[in-house]
């Protein structure tokens, strides 16, 4: 399968943000995959597979990240991101409105 | 070369490679490897997280009930980050490029990324700091632990240097290998000092920095009888420290056959030579070394390395067993001289301003009556065994010399009540180590037994200077103009008041001061145990007369400089042999 690049920004919806267990599970899911995953907000961009550097991004509730994929399976790696992020949102509560 | 001034805790000299010990405990010091030598520290990055995974992979499999969960979860976050690649290799990196040992590089490396959660404003992230420490300790500690278990498989001689050393340290000390030991931080009393001097090492305490200018296998000389720690000494040096260590060895044999000679100079004059301990197990050493008694008995020790104050019986048992092994010549027991320390630091709230001016010794005492009669109580009752003194420190004023002696009249009601024995006539001291102390000696004069000067704190006090601050420690000087003529005063008014004086500082233990001190009419010293030896060769090669010239022309001197040097040339003039 030919190599491709594919994007999609999301937003953090669950209320604690992306702390500790979320960013483990982001981690987990993102390594299952063979494309190279890379993460960014405004100032940074970091490896989606590695706990240190997605955790060092900090992104509370409401950031906007962009995820980026490059590889065999970079359509159903974003996907599933997205999925992880905005509908599952890491199986945490939302904030109380 | 460097040369380090710290406290000198156990006696003899070594000269030997220095292992360093660091703690998970405390900030890892920047220290440098050969280039060589990188690959060796990469490797030991590895196995470290090699170890730590497996460690916690066992941990995290045993919580498995629903409530441990979020320990679980936890232990999980922990092993990501032991598994990520790039946070190993920004470790190896570090090492590459800073030649830095894998301790430091760990440390500074999950530092670095600590303190950017900190700086995140939600407090949930910025909690997540705490979880990096935990990988950051369990990383030292399995980089350290297996240095630990390299130091009980030694096979070359070594000084061990530590910023602090712990029991289980120290528990595995094989002392066929381990020559010395120096670390930053410690006193007298500290765990080092104890272990030290049972296992008969070299040691040094409370060098500061010691940690963080040495590598591990720089050559070092450890030398505790002065209390100096040279790091990596040039070649002149270590000849004439390989001398010196001779020449302590030999003086060691020579004092056998010194130990049974009185302490008298040449045209008669006895000098009474005392030693100064902290536990009661160095008594036995005193009297070995040839000291007619103990003339300061440091009693802090029994506060420190516990969490619990001790209890009268504790305190009885100590001074009991000291006793024993003087039967009938003289104890000065020194009351609490806590303050301006960790014991009495730690129990505040917020630490002392200014704690050497602050609420300590004498001051703490009257302060905290229960704990002080506790410790007057147990004196007392250990007074009918043998010669016991009591001595109250940093006495200021007039007003608590008295209220100190009615506080112990006090107890001694409390011992008539209760029917146990004690020796009425128990003769009362005090320290002079204050500058107004010294001042009024004439009217503290007519209330005590006798005065001992201490002469550390009566430098420290006089001259305004902390000899632990390198900035101003040159200043430092027992034989400054200005302490001079306080001892003198000190000295004339306990002769018109016909009461015994003795000097108890480490002025009395320094060789080239010892002429000065009986010049000034000192007859009683107290001294660190191991120079006992030193001194009575030296008391017993002077005469009196020439003491006197020496401190007249002395008294007339008006720097320290100049002082100094004088007594130098003096010293090697008359014993040539000894300096």
């Amino acid at each position: 399968m030919k190599d491709t690049v594919c994007e999609t920004e999301v937003e953090i919806k669950n209320a604690d943000g992306l702390h500790m267990r979320p960013a483990m599970q982001f981690v987990d899911l993102a390594s299952t995959f063979e494309s190279d995953i890379i993460v960014s907000n405004n100032e940074n961009s970091v490896e989606g597979k590695s706990i240190m550097q997605m955790s060092m991004l900090a992104a509370t509730c409401g950031s906007k990240l962009r995820i980026r994929a490059d590889g065999p399976d970079a359509h159903k790696a974003i996907e599933a991101l997205k999925e992880l992020v905005e509908e599952k949102m890491f199986d945490e509560p939302a904030p109380k409105k | 070369m460097e040369i380090k001034k710290g406290i000198a805790v156990s006696p003899g000299i070594t000269i030997a490679k220095s292992l360093i010990i660091d703690s998970e405990d405390y900030r890892i010091p920047r220290r440098s490897v050969m280039p060589s030598q990188r690959i060796i520290e990469v490797q030991r990055v590895r196995n470290a997280f090699t170890e730590a995974i497996n460690e916690l992979t066992k941990i995290e499999a045993d919580q498995d009930t629903i409530e441990q969960r979020k320990i679980k979860d936890i232990f999980a976050v922990h092993l990501r980050f032991l598994h990520d690649r790039s946070l190993r290799k920004q470790i190896t990196d570090y090492i590459h490029s800073e030649a830095v040992t894998a301790e430091y590089a760990v440390s500074i490396t999950l530092r670095g990324i600590a303190s950017h959660f900190t700086k995140v404003k939600d407090p949930y992230i910025s909690e997540r700091a705490t979880d990096i420490y935990d990988i950051e300790r369990r990383l030292l500690r399995q980089l350290l632990g297996k240095k630990r278990e390299d130091i009980e498989h030694l096979t070359e001689e070594v000084a061990v240097v530590a910023r602090e050393l712990s029991p289980t340290q120290t528990a595995g000390f094989n002392t066929k290998y381990v020559k010395g030991i120096a670390t930053d931080a410690g006193g007298r009393t500290s765990h080092t000092a104890i272990v030290a001097r049972s296992l008969g090492i070299p040691a040094v305490v409370a060098l500061e920095d010691l940690t963080e200018i040495i590598s591990g296998g720089d050559t070092v000389i450890v030398d505790g009888n002065r209390g100096i720690v040279i790091v990596n000494p040039d070649e002149q040096t270590i000849l004439q420290y390989e001398e010196y260590s001779q020449e302590f060895v030999e003086l060691e044999h020579k004092l056998d056959t010194i130990r049974e000679k009185p302490a008298v100079t040449r045209d008669g004059v006895k000098i009474s030579l005392l030693g100064n301990i902290e536990f009661p197990d160095e008594a036995e050493m005193v009297l070995q070394k040839g000291g007619e008694g103990i003339g300061l008995y440091r009693t802090e020790f029994l506060f420190l390395n516990r969490t619990t104050e001790p209890t009268e019986e504790d305190h009885y048992q100590a001074y009991a067993e000291t006793i024993r092994v003087f039967k009938h010549r003289p104890v000065i027991i020194r009351t609490l001289d806590l303050g301006a320390d960790k014991y009495t630091q730690s129990k505040r709230f917020a630490p002392e301003p200014n704690p050497f001016l602050g609420l300590r010794s004498i001051r703490f005492c009257l302060q905290n009556l229960t704990m002080f009669k506790t410790q007057l109580h147990a004196i007392l009752r250990a007074s009918v065994l043998g010669q016991i003194k009591i001595m109250f420190p940093l006495i200021t004023n007039l007003q608590e010399l008295m209220q100190a002696k009615m506080i112990l009249r006090d107890v001694m009601e409390d011992l008539d009540e209760e029917s146990i024995p004690y020796n009425k006539d128990m003769q009362i001291g005090i320290m002079i180590e204050t500058p107004s102390a010294a001042l009024i000696g004439s009217m503290l004069a007519r209330d005590v037994d006798f005065f001992s000067i201490g002469t550390n704190d009566l430098t420290q006090y006089t001259l305004a200077v902390d000899r632990g601050n390198e900035l101003v420690s040159t200043l430092y000087s027992p034989v400054d103009p200005a302490v001079l003529r306080l001892i003198r005063t000190v000295i004339q008014d306990a002769y018109k008041a016909q009461i015994d004086l003795s000097v108890c500082g480490e002025m009395a233990s320094e060789p080239e001061y010892i002429m000065l001190l009986i010049g000034m009419g000192v007859r009683t010293m107290s001294l660190a145990t191991p120079m006992i030896p030193e001194v009575k060769q030296i008391i017993r090669s002077v005469t009196v007369e020439d003491c006197n010239n020496i401190a007249r022309k002395i008294l007339s001197m008006n720097s320290e400089r100049q002082i100094s040097s004088y007594l130098r040339n003096a010293a090697r003039r008359i014993l040539p042999e000894a300096f």
